[in-house]
């Protein structure tokens, strides 16, 4: 989706400036997509790995300890992928509007995409994969694969994670925009689909996850 | 994105002496806005200095009865927060109104009042846009505005503010606290966001380097009777079309005191002073509650495609001030 090439260089700079293109998804209309490339100048010593661009972090991710130089614009989502290998959060919009990319952070349920891996250095991420136990699935997986809550699969690893934290979040008794009660959290389907708003399903999967999520929350 | 140089200062005054001498660095926060806004490159900041950490994340109840808010608390703390829901409920509404749970997850209450617009033209790096490129032109002026102002707009600027959290803050009198190059100060929900004005490329009144470090609700008696209304295109996860944060004191059927803010019609959460000022001491009625609604709005100035907010400002100020009254019941 995204490719960078650095250090071309290009007449008129200043002395001490290289240039780089980034080519980057802009907009996502249905199912067209807009791309926009961009020239852009930085000092030449961001090239030299002297610190002013990369940065020595450390993630545990799925219980597992990664040390990683990433370039301070990555995110974690990228780090995951590029850096580390863990393909299960995917890339969808990119902006924090589609939540395939949702992990939990030291716990709670984020939009990795829109989180700078530098600003997390020692965090706790736990991706889909990382749900499974001793590669036993978790219920939450079971309970995907039997009500049929998935057509293609892109969005499922983050919406299954989604469901994790949000329940997590209904134990805490936090109530939601759908709360009728607010002493009260029980979940109702209004509820479920408020709270996973954030997650969007191109093939219009709801129908099938709304039951999976409540069978385990109803456990 | 354009490279920058990520720093992580060791206290407040670090923090803000390091953006000092950056004329074109930021601080990051949650990040949610930013970082969207630097992939599209509408920010282009060569420094971001980080101060998540740095301040404080805990909401304290203060020595006259208010309520102190660390600029760090996620919003979904602010919005579970048991003193929040009882005594500010309308705060814990606009909040659990605004964003996804993933995104409350994420972002802070200080960064919250900082999001910039999401107007398209704006977030669209290959249209003019006063506010991104300061004398480029509007294009929402004659273009796309269905989302856009109907109040206090310029020829320059017609955005709207996005934040849910800041308008109910507005209608509960809070302030933030801020710390910069100047020193520290208090400033009123109403006067940090400005209108466009010929400066559209700023949102608020601090300068450079200022950082929201708290913000402070007043004890207010009667902000346990508030409540915060959204009207927007889909059900959940979306910016309001039209929102109202309203507080109430009535006493045998007469509003003694009020306050009411709107959302989506202004480019900062829009104070609706007249409507207070027309309903303090009159008998609680839903034509009274439309009389002085429509005070409010006579001002308005809809563009091409949003005449349809005056009415619904209307409707939802009268609708909101019905439930806080007991009369919608």
């Amino acid at each position: 989706m995204r490719q960078r090439l650095a250090g071309h260089s290009v007449p008129f700079l200043p002395p001490g400036m290289v240039s780089g293109f980034e080519f980057q998804e802009k907009h996502m209309f249905g199912d067209r997509q807009f791309a926009e490339g961009r020239m852009f100048a930085f000092p030449s010593h961001y090239l030299k790995g002297d610190g002013f661009m990369d940065a020595e972090i450390t993630l545990r991710v799925d219980g597992e300890e990664h040390r990683l130089t990433v370039d301070t614009r990555t995110t974690i989502l990228d780090a995951l992928r590029e850096s580390i290998g863990n393909t299960s959060p995917k890339k969808g919009c990119d902006h924090g509007q589609c939540g395939a990319c949702t992990v939990l952070l030291d716990g709670r349920r984020v939009n990795s995409c829109l989180t700078l891996a530098v600003a997390h250095d020692g965090a706790e991420v736990t991706t889909s994969e990382g749900l499974s136990e001793n590669g036993e699935l978790h219920p939450m997986h079971r309970s995907f694969m039997e009500h049929d809550a998935f057509q293609c699969g892109y969005c499922t690893p983050g919406q299954i994670v989604s469901a994790v934290g949000m329940l997590d979040e209904v134990e805490a008794g936090w109530t939601s925009h759908a709360t009728e009660d607010g002493e009260n959290v029980s979940l109702s389907d209004e509820e479920i689909r408020e709270r996973m708003s954030g997650n969007l399903c191109r093939c219009a999967a709801y129908a099938n996850m709304l039951p999976a999520i409540k069978e385990v929350s109803d456990r | 994105m354009k490279p920058y140089r990520y720093e992580r200062a060791e206290d407040i005054s670090g923090a803000i002496s390091a953006l000092a001498d950056e004329p074109e660095g930021a601080f990051l926060g949650g990040g949610t806005n930013i970082v969207d806004l630097m992939k599209l490159g509408v920010s282009t900041p060569d420094v971001l200095v980080d101060v998540r950490r740095l301040m404080s994340d805990d909401i304290e109840e203060t020595e006259d009865g208010g309520v102190r808010i660390g600029a760090a608390v996620p919003n979904s703390d602010l919005a579970a927060d048991p003193t929040i829901r009882t005594r500010y409920p309308a705060l814990s509404e606009a909040l659990l109104s605004g964003a996804s749970g993933q995104l409350r997850n994420m972002a802070t209450t200080g960064g919250n009042f900082l999001q910039r617009t999401r107007c398209v033209y704006f977030q669209d790096t290959t249209t003019p846009c006063n506010k991104r490129e300061p004398g480029s032109g509007c294009s929402a002026l004659d273009g796309y505005n269905k989302n856009h102002a109907i109040l206090g707009s310029s020829e320059h600027c017609v955005a709207t503010h996005p934040s849910d959290m800041a308008v109910a803050m507005a209608a509960l009198d809070a302030f933030v606290v801020t710390h910069g190059p100047n020193g520290e100060r208090r400033i009123p929900i109403e006067e940090l966001h400005r209108l466009p004005g010929d400066e559209p490329e700023r949102d608020t009144i601090l300068e450079h380097g200022e950082l929201i470090t708290a913000v402070e609700l007043p004890p207010m008696g009667f902000s346990s009777n508030s409540k915060y209304r959204k009207v927007r295109e889909r059900a959940s996860y979306a910016f309001a079309l039209v929102s109202v944060a309203a507080a109430m004191d009535v006493e045998d059927g007469v509003v003694r005191d009020v306050r009411v803010a709107l959302g989506g019609v202004a480019h900062k959460p829009w104070r609706a002073t007249k409507v207070e000022e027309a309903l303090r001491g009159e008998p609680v009625s839903e034509e009274n509650f439309r009389a002085a609604a429509e005070i409010e709005l006579s001002e308005a100035e809809p563009l091409s495609e949003n005449a349809y907010k005056v009415p619904l400002a209307r409707n939802v100020m009268v609708r909101t001030l019905s439930d806080l009254s007991g009369e919608g019941r």
